[in-house]
């Protein structure tokens, strides 16, 4: 092997630019991209368990369509076919803030709304039945059983899963570069073609992944611990 | 904006026989890849697996890295690792299926060494002393009485895990490997009809998956808690 290491292309020229306005690409894809999963992970996680069968239908047919088809796949789909479906205004208005960052969100939050949606409905599925019936009985509706009763249990059950979930979320992030979001993957990939250096610029990129990774592990797992429910979590230990 | 689905039509063959299956001028398929990379995967993954709960440290530790590691990290980062770096170390360029069977295999056993920790946990503490006091050495005890057990226990999380497997060798579109994700761009590229094309990509992947799932659940219902 005579490839000469050197480090140096690191942090000379704009690759600490790069890798810096990659990261926060890939946080602000992360996050917008999460806030959308857990929304629509919540309304149809707790739709699939209610005792509605149209809405129980409805809510399947988004989880099993969204989660079996590849994320790439999805990514093509939003970039490519979607725009043309929305109305002038709209398309003009994305066209003009960035369609592939936008586009990818939607890729990545509705693909990921339907794996937190599944992690929910088994949170809600090991709390007892009877939770839901004793709310009814006395005097809840069914939304606000779930609003007040089950959802807020459900949650805090579900925190290791979610973190899970979350993490790949973010991992996953990096399938956005295929539509040209300048994230963290990109980035890495800038400087390779830029230096010549990849094993520099790989090692560079994959270290940010595993502090990103191990970070948001670690704070997960101290509120883990904050938010367990006596008697119902065994232990505080992180569940893969 | 009208449905053209004469376009999946004409471009049928290309898409299914070269894409999904990878017969043709091109080296590619979602098949051909998928298939290899689990039961190579698989292999590798017993090694990490049982590593993992080896009682030496010196094995136990870097089979616990390898897992955290590649667990930590986005298989597109894995891909282009395995793409960069397997030219410095050979000397040499191998082809696509090379680079994505490589990291495939090298990103599932990861997952799939969990998997099999976590099934040879699930065989009881008795069979081990049954099967030492009959005489039989810590290996014998692995290969004859906990590996047949713990196989069983696996089953339906190794098809769940081929699912996602198969999903993920769209990725390998990223570095040129002709697979069903990549045939429909060539397409696309040609016929400019994004929607039909990737719908229909959607459905194939989604028919594939789907069944496999409903598979899972059969088997998970059919070979239950023992």
């Amino acid at each position: 092997m005579n490839y000469r290491f050197d480090w140096s292309v690191l942090w000379t020229g704009q690759s600490g630019e790069w890798l810096l306005s990659g990261l926060i690409t890939t946080i602000q894809l992360s996050v917008c991209a999460w806030l959308l999963a857990v929304a629509l992970g919540i309304i149809s996680g707790a739709l699939r368990t209610v005792p509605y069968r149209a809405l129980r239908g409805l809510a399947t047919f988004y989880v099993e369509f969204f989660r079996n088809v590849p994320l790439l796949v999805w990514m093509f789909f939003w970039y490519f076919a979607a725009p043309p479906l929305l109305p002038e205004v709209m398309r003009e208005w994305l066209f003009s803030h960035g369609l592939e960052f936008w586009a990818a969100v939607c890729a990545l939050g509705v693909y990921s709304g339907a794996r937190f949606s599944e992690v929910l409905r088994s949170g809600i599925q090991s709390i007892p039945r009877t939770l839901l019936e004793a709310s009814v009985a006395s005097g809840l509706t069914v939304p606000q059983a779930y609003r007040y009763v089950i959802l807020p249990i459900a949650l805090r059950l579900i925190i290791p899963p979610g973190t899970n979930e979350s993490l790949n979320l973010l991992k996953n992030s990096s399938v956005a570069l295929t539509i040209s979001v300048a994230e963290l993957t990109f980035q890495t990939r800038q400087i390779e073609t830029y230096t010549a250096k990849a094993i520099e610029a790989l090692t560079a990129g994959t270290l940010i992944y595993l502090a990103l990774c191990l970070s948001i592990a670690t704070v997960m797992g101290w509120i883990e611990r904050r938010t367990a429910i006596p008697g119902l979590i065994t232990g505080g230990g992180r569940r893969a | 904006m009208s449905l053209d689905l004469g376009v999946i039509w004409r471009n049928l063959d290309f898409l299914l026989v070269q894409g999904f299956l990878g017969f043709g001028n091109f080296v590619g398929g979602t098949l051909r890849l998928a298939i290899p990379s689990i039961v190579l995967g698989f292999v590798l993954g017993i090694f990490i697996g049982l590593g993992r709960l080896s009682g030496r440290r010196w094995i136990r530790v870097p089979a616990t890295i390898y897992v955290e590691f590649f667990r930590g990290v986005p298989l597109v980062m894995v891909i282009f690792w395995i793409w960069f770096i397997i030219p410095i170390l050979l000397k040499t360029k191998i082809p696509e299926f090379g680079v994505a069977l490589t990291a495939f295999v090298i990103f599932e056993a990861a997952y799939l060494g969990e998997i099999v920790r976590a099934g040879i946990q699930s065989v009881p503490r008795g069979q081990v002393e049954a099967a030492t006091a009959v005489g039989l050495t810590p290996a014998g005890t692995m290969r004859h009485v906990v590996l047949p057990q713990a196989l069983k226990n696996m089953i339906p999380s190794l098809v769940t895990q081929f699912i996602v497997l198969f999903k993920d060798t769209s990725l390998a579109s990223i570095i040129g490997f002709m697979d069903l994700t990549k045939a429909a761009q060539v397409v696309n590229n040609r016929e400019i009809r994004p929607f039909e094309l990737y719908l229909f990509i959607a459905v194939v992947y989604w028919v594939c998956t789907y069944s496999m799932s409903r598979y899972a659940r059969s088997l998970e219902k059919r070979l239950g808690p023992a």
